[in-house]
């Protein structure tokens, strides 16, 4: 088992957000969170990585509690990929040598800089290793950030909304990426999502989210037209495709 | 997860030494200004002279003293001041992630000011004298300094507390300081107001930065405040990388963003605020200077932090040296040339965009 999320609840401003959240990632299993706006997919990827403190529940990876870990013990084992991060006037190399901070103290050591550009060529960034990421396109910036949370070696990647902001080719690149990255790394990964049926082709495992509570969960098969109904308030209709479910929305 | 090895990435070490030589390029410029900063002025003494008596060996007795007792401690009163103030800047823009971050925008040295001329009002400090240095004095100059000092702490404390209370954003930080220099601007108004004209002479003056105020003492301590705070930054380089991508990045690559923002900012503030006390205001080489290195080496702190130092000495040195040399015989502060430059580069920024 590489993450256990057990009871989770997290009140923001005495608002209730998040209720008794459970859960289980094994190895090698990419899980994507669904659920409408507002309904606390970010919150609970932030709970997980104890950027919020949750208020009652544990998470545990490979059995270790994360709330009793410090926060560079934290960014060991998970890597977080935030919604939005900042571009600033830094090379691309740069950008992703940051990934090793939760390993560095002071000092870059040569075995960095090599675990640098391995995870450089595995994201073909060769030609924009040392360009300005401040220049640098949507989709470009994101495979830097996957690629600053891959030199961490964390045990579990964290990605809220990878694709959000992306054109169709990226956002398939990024979730091939991802894909074969949890394949051949001994990695698992949890993401949230908003589209569909790029989660549905490129996913293992789904949790639906409604009012603070896991609605729905389960792998492909499990999913019906009556969760998505009930989650999003949508009337849909799931076909499949090659062996590969896409959700149809009807009227 | 585990990435295989793969070979050493030579032209980024190419890349890195640009940088690294750039830096060095620098600080010999910075050298040979110093030495022309004081081989130049009312008596020329040239340079290889400067270097000799510089090396102990004394040539004339009146080079000695125009040397050791004025332009040597002026010089480096300005390398210090300008590597502080630089350098304090930059880590300002860094941890609150804006360009407009400095000790001048976020009423850090108004409150300053506000504290010198309320000691003027209190102890009746000013008087009128027919000098050729100046023509106004100040009697009790260490309480001046001490009153300019607990202001701009007590500036920082507000910032720092509101930034308690409503969390530590940028946004929290840089309109808490706008609205405190605004404070602090009527406030010394309203003294002004009611001071009588040698004391409003003596507030006035005491506004105008100028680096020749300090004593070798002060130089002194300056000195160590700057290199404690330039370690303790050098220190948390990577920390400041990292909330440059963004609060929730840098958490989650295991910076504890509050504690470094809050330390950072008092750092910085405490550095300010001294070289302030000492000196006046010297307006935006602060915010000037890490932007122009921003240009040239980017925002990478690795290299930003001792290129904005090196930055900061050069500016400031050289125009300490061009406000003495200007209207010679007399002396100009360099305050007056530094806030110049100031104006034109704050349109740019806003010209550029906010992005950094």
């Amino acid at each position: 088992m590489m993450l256990e999320v057990n009871g989770v609840a997290f009140n923001y401003r005495s608002k209730n957000v998040l209720n008794d959240i459970s859960f289980e990632v094994n190895c090698n299993e990419l899980v994507t969170i669904m659920g409408p706006n507002g309904v606390g997919k970010t919150t609970l990827l932030k709970c997980m990585n104890a950027i919020f403190k949750p208020g009652a529940g544990s998470i545990l990876i490979e059995n270790e509690d994360i709330l009793k870990l410090g926060r560079t013990e934290i960014a060991k084992r998970l890597g977080y990929v935030a919604q939005r991060s900042d571009s600033n006037r830094m090379t691309a190399f740069d950008a992703i040598l940051l990934g090793r901070k939760p390993h560095v103290r002071f000092n870059i050591s040569e075995h960095d800089l090599r675990i640098v550009n391995a995870a450089i060529r595995k994201l073909g960034l060769e030609s924009l290793a040392l360009r300005y990421i401040n220049e640098m396109s949507g989709g470009e910036l994101q495979k830097i950030c996957i690629a600053r949370a891959l030199v961490q070696e964390p045990r579990l990647l964290l990605l809220d909304e990878p694709t959000s902001s992306l054109d169709l080719k990226n956002q398939i690149e990024i979730l091939k990426i991802i894909r074969e990255v949890v394949e051949e790394h001994q990695v698992s990964a949890v993401m949230t999502m908003h589209n569909l049926n790029m989660a549905l082709r490129y996913s293992d495992k789904f949790i639906f989210l409604k009012d603070g509570l896991i609605f729905a969960a389960g792998d492909r098969d499990d999913i019906t037209p009556e969760i998505i109904e009930a989650v999003y308030g949508v009337t849909v209709g799931i076909e499949h495709y090659q062996g590969y479910p896409v959700v149809v929305p009807i009227n | 997860m585990h990435l295989t090895c793969v070979e050493f990435p030579t032209e980024y070490k190419r890349y890195i030494s640009r940088k690294v030589s750039l830096i060095i390029s620098g600080v010999v410029l910075l050298a040979i200004l110093f030495i022309l900063s004081i081989s130049l002025g009312a008596v020329h003494i040239p340079p290889a002279e400067v270097i000799q008596t510089l090396m102990g060996n004394s040539l004339s007795k009146q080079w000695d003293i125009i040397i050791w007792n004025i332009r040597l401690p002026q010089s480096l009163t300005a390398i210090v001041a300008g590597i502080g103030l630089a350098v304090a800047g930059a880590v300002m823009q860094s941890v609150l992630r804006n360009p407009l971050g400095a000790p001048f925008t976020l009423g850090i040295t108004h409150a300053a000011a506000f504290g010198a001329a309320l000691s003027v009002m209190i102890m009746g400090t000013g008087v009128m004298q027919s000098s050729s240095a100046s023509a106004v004095k100040i009697i009790h100059p260490y309480f001046t300094t001490f009153m300019a000092f607990m202001f701009s702490l007590i500036a920082t404390g507000i910032i720092i507390g509101v930034s308690r209370i409503r969390g530590s954003s940028p946004e929290v930080m840089v309109l808490t300081g706008v609205g405190l220099g605004s404070l602090f601007t009527s406030a010394t108004v309203f003294i002004q107001y009611f001071a009588d004209d040698i004391e409003l002479a003596a507030m006035v003056f005491w506004t105008f930065g100028d680096v020749a105020r300090a004593s070798w003492n002060e130089l002194g301590l300056m000195t160590a405040v700057l290199v404690l705070s330039v370690v303790y930054f050098m220190f948390n380089q990577w920390n400041y990388n990292a909330i440059n991508a963004g609060d929730e990045t840098a958490k989650g690559l295991g910076v504890n963003v509050d504690r470094v923002r809050m330390l950072g900012m008092f750092c910085a503030s405490l550095l300010t605020s001294m070289i302030v006390a000492f000196l006046g205001i010297i307006g935006f080489v602060g915010l000037v200077c890490p932007h122009m290195v921003r240009r040239l080496i980017g925002d990478d702190q690795r290299f930003l932090i001792p290129g904005t130092c090196v930055a900061g000495g050069i500016l400031l040195l050289a125009s300490d040296t061009a406000a003495r040399l200007m209207i010679s015989p007399h002396t100009l502060p360099v305050a007056v040339l530094t806030s110049f430059m100031g104006a034109p580069v704050f349109i740019y920024l806003i010209v550029r965009g906010y992005r950094r």
